[in-house]
């Protein structure tokens, strides 16, 4: 049988782990530190700083990183002429240190084998993992056309792959970024005022008078810059107003916190809607001017008073209203914040066009203190032979949802399923920098998804679950090891920063760029890899821009002008917006025309039926997901998650503070460890909540290993969103089990 | 409800989530150092009341404690210091508002002084055990040194006595002096261990004492030093009772908490109570064995230092 | 010249970057941190109330720390700043004790390690590592002794908290409330 064919294998075998012991060892008999006069502190030491930009997450921080005399990182601080920091880190780019670090690292290429009928990996030359991988890149290509191997990518590394996978003929990519993030808000803005929402967001949050938030909880997402701007508005008096089930950090700073019944997030934005129209508050100069569809929205909203609105939020029609009149006091310099992570329940681009439809109203979009006109630099392509056409693609996948921008992975993962009878049969993976195991609901499918393809290469500079099922793991150096492309992104003004090595790859890692170079060339792709290093791209691609690689190592960051116009909107300024009538479309045709309501409306979601709570997740801020929980300096901050439990919950199940408990979710998968119990009136008595990322399985994972439990691990249903293909993931329900349920099944 | 937690995770090894810096053996040279001060103190006071001949114990044979039990106090005191290689650094200045810095300046004092006491009592105390080692005839230059130190015993015993005083007061005030600890932060601690200390000492020549008038002597200063020391914590539990929040919580970990049945049970029972009735019944007539109640004092003195330094640091201030 | 630090609790979110500032800054080992945040919830669902707070050395004026130190380890210099000279440090722990905030550690070399206001820093004109990181900027400090110094300016005007005042230690490390 083949399922048990790419069984998982922990990342131990065969030679590893020696350097890990030895560290501490030396520290025993080392240099006696008693007699050593000096306060142990890196005053005296001298540092040398080299450019670069954060990949600890997706803001990509410009930052320097200072290396002492014996070539270490020590510290890494943001880059004050950057516009996503403004100097300022988060955790998490402070603590990237930690990721060079780490000694859990993947250390050399590894290549699966069997020995004595155990599946395990054995250490393998990169001439070996190359000229393997490049085999079968030709295999998957003569036997069943390029098309068929896909890439599953996130961050820095996605995008030099990406131009071997374009070169070599596939347009098979996808990255969880979009269908199991905030793909919803991208299309619904998109069909709104014809222009994604993008990253960074492009709210003008520091000069707003009213940010609502919906569900969104900045200050526990770092998204750097959008943080800094909300301490500005609190700073400058701005009202905050936030609807969550779950009082958040953000909920926490606002004058207004809804504490809304979890999905039902619809039925307010209508109601908002509603009062705004009926007592006359929108943007009415706004609104004639710039949007098509008002009568049918005044005619849509009637019904939706605050008081049926009531029934379904339990949040009360003063309230409903009062924050309404705030907003519209406010306009246009009011925020109603499109969110990111916002694949909740399915309907989600719906909820993002209610919110884009909401600050239509209002006027925000393109005024100060809403949404600013962003802008970036277009980096020149550096010269390469056209990319061959692929036969298909991620569009092809995707082709049921048709609003679809991106590749959806989970269209990946069920093309991958069923390749046979597919017209678009996929038959290898390639998977950099995303932990699918941890990033994708429904996990089973994932797994049998990779038990099915012929061939699965993972590059990563962490073992992870999923480097587990690779046929061949390749370790790529960290960020701070290598360079990479050239940072351009939106923002008020354009900049553009790069990364430089601050040192030399540990290990035997290597750069990505270095490995699809490599790749490439034994296909035969050379001519796309025209460089010998990846430094000759970006002094090329400066050179064209107006600067050199020298003065940008000496600055990191360089700033230019704008040129697409001004930030906001003139007083009465004609504006064509990206739509296809031009004007911001609150009726939208496009949706009409594919038989999707045109006009946003509320449905019932399912409701936790007895005995179990709705799974609530989100971001702690010292984390980016799973892939930061066994970094050492994140780790110290938080090491586990726990499980968050209204005292009620807790009183009528009887569970004590940080009793470790076991989950059952509806389709009665059990979490695989246990989770502490926190109980705290900031949550529900319907709902739970954890951190998302926690409960690593992979042993290699010193310090994550068992600490927590996964959310996506209890996420085995998903409701899709029939116009872009994101994943519903929170319509789970958990029951909580005192008991160890594995005991017994072990016995 | 309320709800209080660090979000950083901060477990920092013996700081998370009490105090964990003192160990078990600073309550033993907390002891240690009591029973020393008992002990010189007695020997000293009888000496200076020219009694050494009533009251040979007191004065001479239990003077071999002292030495040893400061040397060893000093030594679990090194043992739990986590820089011990700059000790030294202690002499190099002298801290007067540091209970610490007063104590080692004390002990150097009073250590070699306790030395010199046994040892001037050595020949006539102890002649059985010199004259197997035969050491004044193989350095000659004791005899003479011997003889300066009897003539100069008296002096010894003048400084004696305060010292002793202040090593006993000392061993409280190094707890009480701590603000942060609700548990310790009062200012009877000094006294209570002053006598705790006396009482122990009491008990040691009680126990190594020949004669039935001297146990008889120290059995009621014993009792004396029990009763008082009784007070003194119904003293200390009324200070926290009329104390603030973190008081109140403090005694509620010797009054009804994890520490109770040690403190009431074998602090104030087997230690306190339980001597001081057989003491009493002695005293009436009866015949009790005095090594029980006496090793009972010391057990319980014991134990009521392990019990101050353990509980004492659970206790903090709530913010 | 009197250093203190401000510390704003209305927009601090807890995001903890300045315990791995003072993390890479100062050379703390894994497991310690000179700095940390606490969380403290109040009311009951749904009208709750959350503080954040950043918390280190207070640096305070009757610091019992330096007061029980028997070699003089602990030690305030010029600006009010408490400091540990590693090298006289005997590790005895009275300081530990002494401190009602549980701002000192045994270091794992022996010595006693805690916030120094990165005194290196601020020796060469710069910020405390925590107060230059942090996104919210939430942090201030300066010169109280300077009545025009952001931190004086700020203690003028908001209303503030110091941490366990009945202590009697005098802080200086205020919360804006």
């Amino acid at each position: 049988m083949t399922t048990s064919r790419r069984k998982f294998i922990k990342i131990s075998a065969l030679g590893l782990g020696g350097l890990a012991t030895t560290s501490s060892a030396f520290k025993m008999f080392g240099v006696n530190s008693y007699l050593d006069a000096a306060v142990k502190e890196n005053i005296a030491k001298k540092f040398i700083r080299s450019a670069t930009y954060c990949e600890v997450c997706f803001w990509k921080c410009a930052a320097w990183a200072y290396t002492d005399e014996e070539g270490s990182i020590k510290k890494i601080i943001g880059n004050e002429d950057d516009t996503h920091c403004n100097g300022r880190l988060c955790p998490r780019g402070t603590g990237g240190v930690g990721m060079y670090s780490d000694e859990d690292r993947l250390k050399t290429p590894l290549i699966r084998t069997t020995i004595n009928g155990e599946e395990t990996y054995r250490e393998a030359s990169w001439e070996e993992a190359l000229d393997l991988i490049a085999s079968k890149f030709k295999d998957i290509k003569e036997m069943y056309g390029p098309e068929s191997f896909a890439l599953l990518k996130h961050g820095s590394p996605g995008s030099h792959l990406e131009h071997l996978f374009k070169a070599y003929g596939s347009d098979t990519i996808a990255e969880p970024a979009y269908a199991q993030c905030r793909g919803p808000r991208e299309t619904g803005f998109g069909l709104t005022f014809g222009s994604w929402v993008g990253s960074p967001e492009p709210t003008d949050i520091r000069d707003t008078k009213c940010l609502v938030l919906i569900g969104s909880h900045i200050g526990e997402n770092m998204h750097n810059s959008q943080v800094q701007e909300m301490s500005d508005a609190i700073d400058n008096g701005a009202t905050i107003i936030t609807v969550d089930p779950r009082l958040s950090t953000a909920a926490s700073k606002s004058k207004h916190w809804l504490a809304i019944k979890p999905a039902t997030d619809i039925a307010l934005l209508l109601s908002w809607m509603h009062v705004l129209i009926e007592e006359g508050l929108y943007n009415k100069k706004y609104v004639e001017q710039y949007t098509l569809g008002f009568d049918q929205l005044k005619q849509h909203v009637k019904p939706f008073t605050p008081e049926w609105a009531y029934g379904i939020t339990t949040i009360k029609p003063d309230e409903i209203r009062k924050t309404a009149r705030i907003m519209a006091a406010a306009a246009p310099s009011v925020i109603v914040h499109p969110g990111r992570h916002v694949v909740w329940y399915g309907d989600d681009s719906q909820r993002e066009r209610a919110i884009a439809i909401l600050n239509g109203l209002l006027g925000s979009w393109g005024n100060r203190g809403g949404f600013y006109f962003k802008e970036s630099l277009k980096v020149p392509k550096f010269p390469h032979p056209e990319y061959p056409e692929p036969k298909w693609g991620w569009e092809e996948i995707g082709e049921k949802y048709p609003f679809a921008q991106m590749g959806i992975t989970s269209e990946i993962v069920k093309a991958t399923l069923k390749s046979e009878e597919s017209d678009y049969p996929i038959k290898a993976w390639m998977v950099a920098g995303t932990n699918l195991i941890n990033t994708l609901p429904e996990r089973e499918k994932t797994i049998q998804a990779i038990n099915e393809v012929e061939f699965l290469v993972v590059i990563d500079t962490m073992p992870m679950e999923i480097t587990g099922y690779a046929d061949v793991v390749l370790p790529e150096c960290t960020y701070l090891e290598r360079y990479d492309g050239i940072r351009s992104a939106t923002n008020r003004t354009p900049s553009i920063a790069v990364r430089v090595p601050a040192v030399k790859p540990k290990y035997d890692s290597k750069p990505a760029w270095w490995i699809s170079k490599q790749i490439g060339e034994r296909l035969g792709l050379g001519d796309y890899f025209n460089y010998n290093d990846f430094e000759e791209v970006i002094e090329w691609q400066l050179n064209k821009l107006g600067t050199s690689l020298d003065e940008m190592k000496k600055i990191g960051v360089k700033n230019f002008e704008r040129t697409s116009g001004p930030l906001f909107l003139e007083e009465g300024q004609e504006y064509e917006f990206y739509t296809p009538s031009g004007k911001i479309e609150f009726y939208s045709q496009q949706l009409a025309n594919k038989g999707f309501d045109p006009m946003p409306v509320y449905t019932r979601h399912p409701e936790p039926p007895q005995g179990f709570y709705r799974l609530n997740y989100g971001r702690s801020p010292m984390h980016t997901f799973s892939r930061t929980i066994n970094n050492p300096n994140l780790s110290d901050l938080k090491s586990e998650n726990t499980l968050w439990v209204n005292p009620k919950v807790a009183r009528i199940l009887g569970l004590k503070k940080y009793q470790e408990v076991w989950l059952k979710n509806q389709d009665g998968i059990v979490s695989t460890f246990s989770i502490k119990v926190r109980i705290t009136e900031r949550i529900r008595w319907d709902s739970v909540y954890m951190y998302h990322g926690f409960g690593h399985n992979d042993k290699k994972l010193s310090r994550a290993f068992g600490k927590g439990v996964s959310d996506t691990e209890l996420i085995s249903q998903t409701v899709i969103d029939p116009i872009m293909g994101g994943t519903g993931l929170r319509g789970n329900f958990v029951s909580i089990l005192t008991e160890n349920p594995h005991k017994t099944s072990e016995i | 409800m309320q709800e209080e937690l660090f979000t950083s995770g901060r477990h920092i090894p013996h700081i998370d989530p009490s105090l964990e810096i003192w160990h078990w053996p600073i309550a033993v040279y907390l002891f240690l150092g009591g029973l020393a001060a008992g002990i010189l103190f007695f020997a000293a006071l009888f000496y200076v009341l020219g009694k050494d001949k009533d009251y040979p114990a007191a004065v001479k044979i239990t003077s071999i404690i002292p030495p040893i039990a400061l040397s060893l106090g000093l030594l679990a005191l090194v043992y739990d210091l986590t820089h011990p290689l700059f000790t030294w650094q202690l002499y190099t200045t002298f801290r007067i508002e540091s209970p610490m810095s007063w104590g080692a300046w004390v002990l150097l004092i009073v250590t070699p002084l306790s030395f010199l006491w046994t040892f001037s009592y050595y020949r006539e105390s102890f002649g059985n055990i010199e004259s197997k080692l035969n050491l004044f005839r193989r350095f000659k230059f004791l005899n003479t040194f011997e003889a300066f130190v009897i003539k100069n015993r008296i002096n010894i015993a003048y400084a004696l006595i305060p010292l002793s005083l202040i090593l006993g007061v000392y061993t409280g005030i190094l707890l009480s002096a701590f603000n942060a600890r609700p548990l310790w932060n009062n200012a009877i601690l000094g006294p209570l261990f002053l006598t705790s200390g006396l009482s122990t000492g009491a008990a040691a020549i009680i126990l190594l004492s020949k004669s039935v008038q001297e146990r008889h002597l120290f059995g009621r200063i014993d009792l004396g030093l029990i009763i008082v020391e009784l007070a003194l914590i119904v003293h200390m539990i009324m200070g926290y009772y009329a104390g603030s929040q973190v008081q109140l919580e403090a005694m509620e970990l010797l009054v009804g908490g994890d520490f109770t049945l040690m403190f009431f049970g074998f602090v104030v029972l087997l230690g306190l109570l339980v001597p001081a009735i057989l003491e009493l019944i002695e005293l009436i007539g009866y015949k009790v064995p005095v090594v029980v109640p006496a090793l009972l004092v010391i057990i319980g003195g014991l134990i009521f230092r392990f019990v101050m330094i353990e509980a004492g640091q659970l206790t903090r201030y709530l913010y | 010249m009197r250093y203190a630090m401000v510390i704003d609790t209305l927009k601090c979110v807890g995001c903890s970057d300045c315990v791995v500032a003072c993390q890479t800054e100062n050379d703390v080992p894994h497991g310690y941190c000179r700095d940390w945040i606490t969380e403290t919830v109040n009311g009951s669902y749904p009208s709750v109330e959350l503080e954040l707070k950043s918390e280190r050395c207070n640096h305070c004026d009757n610091a019992p720390c330096v007061r029980c130190c028997p070699t003089g380890a602990s030690h305030i210099v010029e600006g009010g700043v408490v400091l540990v000279t590693a090298n006289e440090c005997i590790g005895c722990g009275a300081c530990i004790e002494s401190c009602p905030y549980d701002a000192r550690y045994q270091h794992p070399d022996g010595y006693v390690d805690k916030c120094t206001f990165c005194h290196h820093r601020l020796e060469k004109g710069q910020l405390p590592a925590c107060v230059s990181v942090c996104p919210t900027k939430c942090m201030y400090f300066g010169d109280l002794d300077n009545p025009n110094s952001e931190v004086s300016q700020l203690l003028k005007n908001r209303k503030y908290k110091t941490l366990a005042p009945e202590a009697g230690t005098n802080p200086h490390v205020f919360y804006l409330i």
